[in-house]
C-alpha cells in the first residue's frame, strides 16, 4: 500500500484490520477442510466430464452422489469409487454413471484397488478438465489482447426474462448500447434447488434458469456481439445457493467471466445452512480463482434490511472476511469483486458525502480489487424521474472513487424487471457521466478534518471492533448473533445441512491442489 | 422537433374543471396533455416515428408529437412522445374499496392496545413461496422501519416475528400455530407470471383446511396488491405501495379489537 491515503486513512490500522479477518478466516478453513457436501462431490462428476440427465430429468451427477449416499459412503469421496470402477470396468466416467443410473453397476460392490492406482486412474480425466479451463482462459485473454475491453468501472446490466433465447436479444441490445457485463439474473428459487437444471430453458420466474446450455447459449452470443462492437463482453452468472460449486465448474467450463459467489449472503437472504455453504464456497472460489472468474461478493444486500448509514461497518468488515476467505482458496486480488452498495436515504442531509467516503473506504482499503458497486435499490420509489438522478450521483461517485463494476441501477428499480429502454437510459446516464467526470477522483482531494475524512475514520474503526468481536466468538456465534443484515442464522438451521459430510481415509480431490498451484 | 418553446395551439376548449369529465391536465385545465415512452419493435426511421403517432392516435390521443426517438439495438426504436387525451373519466362515480380503520401514530396504537386488547398482539410475518424479497415485510416489520415509519417490531405491543423470505406456507402457519399468532402478514414481491396470486391462493386455502382461517387475521402486501384483490382472494385487508408499518398496525389493532370486544 504505497500510495498515499486520500481520505487519510491509517494503512497501520488497515493493516489490523486485515489480520483480524485473517484469524476469522483461518477459523472458518479449519472447520471446512474436513468436509465435503453433495454438491462439492457433483462438482467432481461434472468436472471428470459426467453430464445429462435421467429419464425424470435428474441429472446424472446427483444420481452417482446419491448411490454413494445411500450406500453410506459418500464419505470416501466421489472420486474414489470412479477412479476404482474405470479400473475394474475400463468405461469412462460418462459410462459408469449412466450405468449407475441404469442400475446396472454398483459401484460400491467392486473389489477395491489400492488408493495409489484408483488416484492414477482419475489423473487423466483431471487433466483434460485443466486443460479445457485453461484454454477458456487463454481465449479471454486473447480476446482481451486483440479487440480489448470497455473501461473500468465497467458498465453491469442485468437481463431476466425467464427465456434464454429472449435473454440473448435483450443482451446483445444491452451490450450494443455499451454494458461491458451482462448478467443473467437467475429464476426465483434456484439458489433453493439441490441440483442444477438441464439443457436451454426458455421458462423462469424473475429470471433464467442458470444451466450449463444455457451458459453456451449465452456465451456464445456475447462472443458475436463483441467481435461486432470490438469489446470483449464479460457474461455473469450466480454460484451461490446449494449448488455454488457446480455452477462455478459450469461457468469454468462455458468460460464465464464473473460469478456472484457468497456463502454470507446465502446464509442471511436464502436461510442456506452456514457450515454447507461455507464448504461450498470453498472449492467454488478455488475454481473460480482457476478459472480467472471475477467473484461478486453480496455484502451490498446488508444495506436492504440494515441502515446504510449505521450498518456501514459491518459491510466493510464482510468484505475483509470475505478478502480473505478468498485468499484462502487462492483467488486473486484482482478477482474479487467485493460489494457494496449506495443506499442511504435521499432525505438524509449530506448523504452523498458519506457516500462517497465509504466508496473513496473501499476503493483504498481493497487497492487491487475488481469492486462492485451496487446502485440505489431500497429508497427506489417508482418515481423513475427522481429515481434516474439517484443512480446519477451513484454513477458520479462510481467514476470518482474508481470503482471496478459499476452495477447500473434502473429508474424502474422497484417496478419491473428492466425493460429495453430503461436498460438504454441507465447506459447514457452513466457513460454521460463516466466521460464528463473521467478525472474527478485525481482532481480533487478530501479536507482535512472534513465529513468525508471523518466518516471513513468511523467506519473503519467500527469494522476493526466488529471484527474483534468476530474473532473471539468465532463467525458462526456472529451470524447466530444477527451481526449482518440483523438476520440471525444458527449454525445448524438452514437449508442443505444433511448434504455435509465428513471426510474419510481414503478421501482425495486432486483439483484443490492442482487449481491452486495454477497446475 | 416540437412546436417551440411556446405553445401556439389555440385552446378552443371548454377550460372549467368538471369532475364527471376529468382528463390530464399539462398547464390548462382540460388540455388532456400526456406523456409516454415506449419502445416498436422496427427499425429506427421516418416510419417508426409514423408508426408512433398511429398508435397514439389508436390511444385515444390527439396532436400525437414525437420528440424523441432513438435506435436501442437492430430494430427497436424508443420513443418519447406527448399527445392529448380524448378520454374522460366521471370521478364522481369511482368507489376504490379500501382499508376501514383509522390510521394511528405508534404511541396511539400501542395505547388503544393497552386499553382494549389488554395484552400484547402477536404478529408472524413472511415473504412466502419462492419470493426471495424481503424489501416490503421488512419495511413493515422490522424495527427501523422504513422512510421514518417505524416497523411493528418497535411497538410495545406487538409481539412481531419477521421470518423474511422463501417461506413455504407450511412452515409459515406452523409458527403462527406455535405463537399463537393473532395476524398473520404475507408480503409478495415477485408478481411476474402472477405466481404471487397462486401463492396468496394456497396460503387461504390451507388455513382454510387446517381450520385455522377464521382465527387469524390475516393480511397480504407488496407493490401490486389492492385491498380489493387481497379481499377477492380471501384476505382481510391487502396494503399496497405507499403504506407503512402505521397503517398495518393501527388496521389489526382494531380489526382485533372489533372481533374481540363487540
Amino acid at each position: 500500500m504505497a500510495e498515499k491515503s486520500k481520505l487519510g486513512l491509517d494503512f497501520t490500522q488497515v493493516a489490523a484490520a486485515k489480520q483480524l479477518a485473517k484469524q476469522i478466516a483461518d477459523q472458518v478453513q479449519e472447520f471446512v477442510d474436513g468436509y465435503t457436501t453433495v454438491t462439492v462431490e457433483r462438482t467432481l462428476c461434472r468436472l471428470i466430464g459426467i453430464d445429462g440427465v435421467d429419464e425424470n430429468g435428474v441429472p446424472l451427477p446427483n444420481r452417482v452422489v446419491d448411490a454413494l449416499l445411500e450406500a453410506g459412503v459418500l464419505s470416501q469421496g466421489v472420486l474414489y469409487f470412479m477412479g476404482n470402477a474405470i479400473l475394474e470396468t475400463g468405461a469412462n466416467p460418462q459410462e459408469i454413471a449412466e450405468r449407475i443410473t441404469n442400475n446396472q453397476l454398483n459401484v460400491t460392490a467392486l473389489p477395491l484397488h489400492p488408493l495409489a492406482d484408483i488416484q492414477k486412474a482419475v489423473q487423466p480425466y483431471i487433466e483434460q478438465c485443466l486443460t479445457r479451463i485453461k484454454g477458456n482462459v487463454a481465449k479471454r485473454n486473447e480476446y482481451l489482447n486483440t479487440i480489448g475491453e470497455g473501461p473500468k468501472p465497467y458498465l453491469y446490466i442485468i437481463v431476466a426474462t425467464g427465456n434464454i433465447y429472449e435473454d440473448v436479444v435483450q443482451a446483445q441490445a444491452g451490450a450494443r448500447q455499451g454494458a461491458d457485463v451482462i448478467a443473467v439474473i437467475r429464476t426465483t428459487g434456484q439458489s433453493l434447488l439441490d441440483y442444477v437444471p438441464y439443457g436451454a430453458t426458455t421458462e423462469g420466474f424473475g429470471g433464467t434458469f442458470a444451466t450449463q446450455e444455457n451458459f453456451r447459449i449465452m456465451r456464445k452470443a456475447l462472443d458475436e456481439v463483441g467481435e461486432e462492437q470490438g469489446r470483449y463482453i464479460r457474461l455473469c452468472n450466480y454460484c451461490s445457493g446449494l449448488c455454488m460449486p457446480e455452477i462455478a465448474a459450469m461457468g469454468a467450463l462455458e468460460r464465464l467471466d464473473v460469478m456472484l459467489n457468497d456463502a454470507l449472503y446465502g446464509i442471511l437472504f436464502r436461510d442456506i445452512n452456514p457450515q454447507r455453504t461455507l464448504i461450498d464456497q470453498y472449492f467454488s472460489r478455488i475454481i473460480n480463482g482457476y478459472a480467472g472468474v471475477i467473484i461478486n461478493t453480496g455484502e451490498d444486500n446488508y444495506l436492504t434490511t440494515a441502515d446504510a448509514v449505521e450498518a456501514a461497518h459491518t459491510v466493510l468488515a464482510s468484505d475483509l472476511i470475505n478478502e480473505q476467505l478468498a485468499l484462502l482458496a487462492g483467488l486473486p486480488e484482482e478477482q474479487m469483486g467485493l460489494g457494496h452498495a449506495f443506499e442511504m436515504d435521499p432525505g438524509l442531509e449530506n448523504g452523498f458525502l458519506l457516500e462517497l467516503a465509504q466508496a473513496q473506504m473501499t476503493r483504498e482499503i481493497f487497492p487491487k480489487a475488481t469492486l462492485k458497486y451496487m446502485p440505489p435499490t431500497k429508497f427506489m420509489t417508482g418515481n423513475i424521474f427522481r429515481g434516474h438522478i439517484q443512480d446519477a450521483l451513484f454513477n458520479i461517485i462510481g467514476i470518482w472513487t474508481h470503482q471496478g463494476i459499476q452495477l447500473l441501477g434502473m429508474p424502474t428499480e422497484a417496478i419491473h424487471t428492466p425493460f429495453m429502454s430503461d436498460r438504454y437510459l441507465s447506459i447514457e446516464n452513466a457513460r454521460y457521466i463516466f466521460n464528463d467526470m473521467r478525472s474527478i477522483g485525481e482532481e480533487m482531494e478530501f479536507r482535512e478534518g472534513g465529513i468525508c475524512r471523518e466518516r471513513a475514520k468511523v467506519v473503519l474503526n467500527n469494522a476493526i471492533e466488529l471484527l474483534q468481536q468476530i474473532v473471539q466468538e468465532g463467525l458462526f456465534t456472529a451470524l447466530e448473533k444477527g451481526i449482518f443484515g440483523d438476520v440471525k442464522r444458527p449454525k445448524d438451521g438452514g437449508k442443505g445441512l444433511a448434504g455435509v459430510v465428513t471426510k474419510g481415509d481414503n478421501y482425495f480431490n486432486p483439483f484443490i491442489k492442482m487449481m491452486k498451484e495454477r497446475w | 422537433m416540437s412546436g417551440g418553446l411556446y405553445s401556439m395551439d389555440q385552446k378552443d376548449f371548454d377550460q372549467t374543471l368538471d369532475l364527471t369529465k376529468v382528463k390530464p391536465y399539462g398547464d390548462t385545465m382540460n388540455d388532456g396533455k400526456t406523456q409516454l415512452s415506449f419502445t416498436l419493435p422496427v427499425p429506427c426511421g421516418d416510419e417508426a416515428v409514423e408508426a408512433a403517432k398511429q398508435l397514439m392516435k389508436k390511444m385515444g390521443f390527439d396532436n400525437p408529437q414525437v420528440v424523441y426517438f432513438k435506435e436501442l439495438t437492430d430494430g427497436f426504436t424508443f420513443v418519447n412522445c406527448y399527445g392529448a387525451c380524448t378520454h374522460t373519466v366521471d370521478y364522481t362515480t369511482i368507489h376504490v374499496p379500501k382499508v376501514e380503520s383509522t390510521v394511528w401514530s405508534m404511541p396511539e396504537t400501542d395505547d388503544f392496545i393497552r386499553e382494549h386488547i389488554g395484552r400484547k398482539i402477536v404478529v408472524v410475518g413472511a415473504s412466502t413461496g419462492t419470493d426471495a424479497h424481503t424489501v416490503g415485510i421488512d419495511a413493515i416489520m422490522n424495527m427501523k422501519g422504513y422512510a421514518g415509519h417505524y416497523g411493528i417490531e418497535r411497538y410495545d405491543m406487538f409481539d412481531a416475528l419477521n421470518m423474511g423470505s422463501q417461506v413455504p406456507n407450511e412452515e409459515f402457519i406452523a409458527k403462527a400455530v406455535e405463537l399463537h399468532a393473532d395476524a398473520l402478514l404475507v408480503s409478495q414481491t415477485v408478481t411476474q407470471k402472477d405466481v404471487h396470486i397462486q401463492n396468496l391462493t394456497e396460503l387461504i386455502e390451507m388455513l382454510e383446511a387446517e381450520g385455522l382461517r377464521d382465527k387469524l387475521i390475516v393480511v397480504c402486501g407488496g407493490p401490486r396488491i389492492t385491498h380489493e384483490l387481497a379481499k377477492e382472494l380471501g384476505y382481510d385487508a391487502g396494503f399496497g405501495a405507499n403504506t407503512y408499518a402505521d397503517d398495518v398496525a393501527s388496521y389489526i389493532a382494531q380489526e382485533l379489537d372489533r372481533r374481540m370486544n363487540s
